[in-house]
């Protein structure tokens, strides 16, 4: 190699330092204040410089406003706006207004690891809400963790989403409990012989579906046949005839209720007529309408349902349709709403709004009176709470039961009356 | 047997689908020898306009369960609407992003391509366009009518539709290339586009006319899916990629410029994915589609109907 | 040697014969300058911008490996490959599991995804990431070799979609895995379930941080904190610059670049082209199985099928296209730009257009300029550079030629 080629190299080198330059200008000139001592063990920062003690409280919510998930990012975005207006209006946190800022991450995990780093080391929020999808929690929790910030997920259901995370937890229930739900409502109902059928694709619906048959088998039910489909497949009609042949007395179908509506009818019109069931991913006004005639009879188990009585759900419902242009919150809307709520609690509770203090807080928090149920977080960080089953009857989803967590006081009226619903 | 011929049915039904659009992808790299991946989102254009079209007439159920059946007479009109307008989207984009590249690199052509397909998608789900949700299509044929059942499997009369209407319009096809003016002046420009200019053809108007064509075809398959499934997803849903990719690999599978091969690929493919799914295991159902598509192409390169062709020097 | 003509020939290679060692030395001094320049920028620049450019900075670091690897076959041998993001995989799975079960039963490390690495700086934990980096780009290699393979028989669109097809079949298969054992589970595991049980659609769980933009320091005390992962990712990007300037000067190079520009005709002039697209394809999966290990090892990236398929290949596909098809600093250029790109909308706030206007962009740059930005040229070949920088580099080399 002679010389003029050794030229060459240093301005290759060199156009890679003007890329690098260009990026430093953008964005404006943010210089980092997180401080540099970050071994993520502990995940203590010395968080107080993130907060500069007056003016609005800054907190951040990533969600998917746009993509393949964008309905499910929107529903608890409004729920967390509801639940931040409310709050300002009563006169803030600790005197001081809460200020949210949402950035969208287009319903991909490498886009959430961006936005949450952004919110943490641009816009310096001490707290984060989000995100629905396991594989993005999983991602921006990596994050939130290293740098101290406090994470709640309003409805990431996967195990792996707060453990070894001491700054991230959430308010839902995880893939095995509602497995379990699912599980006991099929027993209690003496079916023994049930299907699956669940999206490999996606980690929600493949957990759920294994949690179901090991819960249910240990009940002493038998899983006819475990069927698989990739989200985007149009025809399900194999796996669905493969169900009908094992002489399935239910179907238990842990999908998105975009794809849900969609199977169901295709299960119809080869002849498969048993009920199917499912988890919170049902959960959508836009079920009823996709699954039509078919989805009637149904079941899911979900977090709330809106026709309950208890007075914080009533509370709450009617405020959604009236911020909302009447719309009917969904299960994702009343975790964005809970996760928003349990947050301000936790930084009312909270000496100063420094990242470890407030975690610590957060991960406190026992009985709070939530929309979904009361909210206690376990040594994991993960609520443990109650979960109701609807049925869809009329186009709409109707209450039925209540299935409380393993160990709980067994009635369903036990607790903050969750069960008194009329059927 | 209830189940083979279930399997059946079901590969029959869904393989005329892929074979439509298979046609689209194969015209296309036909004239103008590239892979055009805005193909499956014409394809969704296509399900979302007859949607539209439905909700425009008011036939298409908001809320209520049971959805109003359409009058039988408005299937045929919506499905030409849909695909006259997929047909002018089809000759739009080939005019403003296609044409202006006709001697840059297939690459370049491709990459395009793909910025179209973006453009198509994320202005689709936009809340003025089509919005973030999936949507019932208007149930043009009732879904659930039947024909008569053949060892307990009903056949369906909106499936007798679906393969009637397909095989119509891919005859007509074959009767458009084979045996018209028009048909011979795409096969000249097919074989060699300088050629061809040089006999008196106007190149730029035959390859508009047949991404018209292209268009129109996945219009119908859009139609026609929704008809038969009752429910489209959203348009950046990957739902559509899964689906033009697989069409794209029966078109391969056929031998790509071949319009026989693009039907025979159709119905293979959905063959191998329906008893791949029924007979071996559902999960691997999409691995299967693609061991196909690798084996056919390491055993015939040119795919099943194609024919080897020998590069110039 | 009787030829008086050869005989001269001979002499004046002997005279051009220069010391082994001063040879090896100046093949050596650019690796060297590419040290360095990752090193300031992991002391100097990181510290000093916030810590989310400096994870666009890393981002753009790994667009560059994986988009510059891409170069080798789309840009010098004119192959189109749009599978590239399986060739990530299969090296980010591999180095995952290297880390992973490595920092457990080789270092003894308390298996959170989050610990702080092992040793600081260049200790035991980074030099099992680079173990596992060059582990993931041999694996990565191999499956290239596989790939290419059917390059023997197929061209142009076909290769293409055999390339498709093979990331596809990787994505379906690591989709039936069983989860990642947890840490006390892992430390029993046999092989099988190593290599096995890869977390199926959720994500390979548990591997270590090594690249995150929190800038690696040492305290007053000695205590060393936060990941060089600037440091390794640039190191790669300089190793792979340097490699791939040298091949496209090189025999092996320009063999590529007369596939690309006319097969038969290579043919004619004695090139083995099955051989060079063999090379191509195996030499470009190896960077990016180590771009795929610094993706699997990067905070706030999910090491899963969803992130790194289809979608991602033709990511890669347009970086290459837009800079310029065999423009290495073009490539380069179009990797920073485009992973900026979609961050820099995000500021203007025009959430719902951004991927609408995205993707208007890239259909008029390539109406007004199909060669792509750079063309096949480099950024010293391109007009403004000539007059202004280059007369300025002679000056202050003159004196060191002469």
């Amino acid at each position: 190699m002679n010389f003029s080629g050794s030229r060459h190299l240093v301005t290759i080198v060199c156009s890679v330092a003007l890329a690098l330059i260009g990026c430093d200008k953008m964005g404006g000139g943010g210089k980092k204040t997180s401080g540099s001592g970050s071994d993520g063990s502990g995940s203590a920062q010395p968080a107080a410089s993130r907060d500069s003690g007056t003016g609005p409280i800054l907190i951040g919510h990533f969600a998917s406003l746009t993509g393949e998930e964008a309905t499910f990012g929107i529903s608890t975005d409004h729920g967390v706006i509801l639940a931040m207006e409310e709050r300002n209006a009563a006169g803030g946190v600790k005197k001081r207004q809460i200020e949210l800022k949402t950035l969208d991450d287009a319903s991909k995990s490498t886009e959430a690891g961006n936005v949450v780093q952004r919110l943490i080391s641009e816009d310096h929020v001490i707290a984060l809400i989000g995100e629905v999808a396991s594989g993005s929690s999983l991602a921006g929790g990596k994050i939130a963790q290293q740098f101290g910030v406090p994470m709640i997920s309003p409805s990431s259901t996967n195990k792996k989403v707060t453990e070894g995370r001491d700054m991230v937890s959430r308010v839902c229930f995880l893939d095995e409990f509602q497995g379990y739900v699912v599980a006991k409502f099929a027993h209690d109902h003496k079916w023994t012989k049930i299907a699956t059928l669940f999206d490999q694709s996606a980690p929600y619906s493949k957990g759920l579906a294994e949690a179901f048959s090991t819960e249910f088998s240990g009940m002493g039910g038998t899983i006819s046949t475990g069927q698989a489909y990739t989200k985007g497949d149009v025809s399900v009609a194999a796996q669905l005839q493969q169900i009908k042949t094992s002489g399935a007395e239910a179907v238990f179908l842990p999908g998105y209720y975009t794809d849900v509506g969609n199977i169901v009818r295709q299960a119809r019109n080869i002849g498969l007529k048993v009920p199917f069931l499912g988890g919170d991913g049902w959960d959508s006004a836009k079920l009823a309408e996709i699954g039509g005639a078919a989805i009637e009879g149904s079941y899911y188990s979900n977090h709330y349902s809106f026709e309950e009585k208890r007075p914080e759900v009533i509370e709450f419902v009617e405020r959604y349709k009236k911020r909302w242009n009447g719309d009917v919150p969904d299960g994702l809307a009343a975790l964005g709403y809970d996760a928003a709520r349990v947050l301000f609690d936790a930084m009312d509770r909270s000496p100063t709004l420094a990242g470890k203090d407030l975690g610590a807080a957060i991960a406190k928090t026992k009985d709070f009176p939530g929309v979904t149920g009361k909210i206690t977080l376990d040594a994991n960080r993960d609520a443990q709470k109650q979960a109701v089953i609807v049925q869809m009857t009329g186009g709409a989803p109707h209450y039925v039961a209540t299935v409380v967590p393993k160990g709980w006081p067994e009635a369903p009226g036990s607790g903050s009356g969750s069960g008194s619903a009329a059927k | 047997m209830g189940t083979l011929v279930q399997t059946l049915v079901e590969t029959i039904a869904l393989g005329s689908l892929y074979a439509l659009a298979a046609l689209g992808y194969t015209l296309v790299y036909g004239v103008l020898r590239f892979i055009n991946f805005a193909h499956s989102d014409v394809f969704t254009f296509g399900a979302w306009v007859s949607y539209a079209l439905g909700a425009l007439f008011g036939w298409v159920a908001t809320a209520a369960v049971q959805a109003p059946v359409v009058p039988v007479f408005a299937m045929p009109f919506i499905m030409f609407a849909a695909m006259a307008i997929c047909a002018v989207l089809g000759i739009t984009i080939e005019r403003l992003a296609y044409r202006p590249l006709r001697t840059a690199p297939r690459l370049n052509v491709l990459i395009t391509a793909i910025g179209v397909s973006l453009l198509l998608q994320n202005t689709g789900q936009l809340p003025w366009a089509f919005g973030k949700d999936g949507q019932n299509v208007p149930a043009l044929i009732s879904n659930q009518a039947s024909l008569g059942s053949i060892a307990g499997v009903e056949i369906r009369v909106v499936d007798l539709v679906i393969v009637v209407l397909a095989g119509l319009l891919m005859f007509g096809l074959e009767r458009l290339v084979y045996g018209t003016k028009i048909g011979r002046a795409m096969r000249a420009v097919s074989f060699d586009e300088r050629i061809a200019s040089l006999m008196g053809i106007n190149v730029d108007r035959v390859i508009s006319i047949t991404f018209g064509i292209g268009s129109a075809l996945a219009a119908a398959g859009g139609v026609l899916l929704g008809l038969r499934y009752g429910n489209i997803k959203e348009p950046a849903d990957s739902a559509w990629v899964l689906l033009g990719l697989k069409a794209f690999v029966a078109a391969v599978v056929g031998g790509i410029g071949n319009v026989r091969g693009a039907v025979a690929g159709g119905l293979l493919i959905a063959a191998v994915e329906q008893f791949g799914a029924t007979y071996i295991s559902s999960s691997m159902q999409n691995l299967f589609v693609f061991v196909v598509l690798i084996l056919v192409l390491l055993v015939k390169p040119s795919g099943l109907f194609g024919t080897a062709v020998r590069e110039k020097v | 040697m009787s030829d008086p003509r050869t005989r001269r020939l001979a002499e004046r290679v002997a005279a051009q014969r220069v010391n082994p060692l001063t040879a090896a030395l100046r093949s050596a001094w650019p690796f060297a300058i590419a040290i360095a320049i990752a090193f300031i920028l992991q002391i100097a620049i990181a510290p000093a911008i916030s810590d989310f450019k400096a994870k666009i900075l890393l981002d753009i670091g790994i667009a560059i490996v994986l988009a510059g690897s891409l170069n080798i076959v789309n840009g010098f041998a004119g192959q189109f490959s749009i599978g590239h993001a399986g060739f990530m995989m299969v090296g980010g799975y591999a180095s995952a599991i290297v880390t992973y079960y490595g920092s457990l039963k080789l270092l003894g490390a308390p298996a959170i995804a989050d610990v702080p690495v092992l040793g600081g700086f260049l200790g035991s934990g980074d030099l099992l990431f680079l173990g596992a980096c060059l582990i993931g780009g041999v694996m990565a290699a191999a499956a290239g070799l596989v790939v290419g393979l059917p390059s023997l028989r197929l061209r142009g669109d076909y290769l293409a979609i055999v390339t498709l097809g093979f990331g596809e079949i990787l994505k379906v298969l690591i989709q039936q895995t069983p989860p990642v054992p947890s840490s006390a589970d892992a430390m029993t595991a046999g092989p099988l379930t190593m290599v096995t049980h890869l977390g199926g659609s959720l994500s390979f769980t548990g591997q270590p941080t090594y690249v995150s933009p929190t800038p690696w320091v040492v305290n007053a005390d000695g205590d060393q904190t936060g990941h060089a992962g600037i440091f390794f990712a640039y190191l790669v990007v300089g190793i792979l610059l340097i490699f791939v300037y040298r091949l496209k000067s090189s025999h092996k190079g320009r063999m590529l670049l007369a596939v690309r520009e006319n097969e038969i005709a290579a043919e004619a002039m004695g090139v083995d082209t099955s051989r060079a697209k063999v090379t191509a394809f195996v030499l470009a999966a190896f960077f990016a199985g180590i771009g795929g290990a610094l993706f699997a090892h990067e905070v706030g990236a999910q090491l899963d099928t969803k992130s790194l398929g289809f979608q991602k290949s033709i990511d890669l596909v347009i970086m290459v296209v837009l800079g310029g098809m065999g423009s290495i600093t073009g490539v380069v250029f179009s990797a920073a730009l485009l992973t900026i790109l979609p961050e820099l909308l995000r500021s203007l706030g025009v959430d719902s257009y951004r991927m609408p206007l995205y993707a208007l962009t890239l259909i008029v740059v390539m109406i007004v300029r199909p060669q792509g930005l750079f063309g096949i040229k480099e950024l010293w070949d391109l007009g403004p550079w000539k007059r202004h920088v280059t007369p300025l580099w002679n000056k202050l080399t003159k004196g060191k030629q002469a």
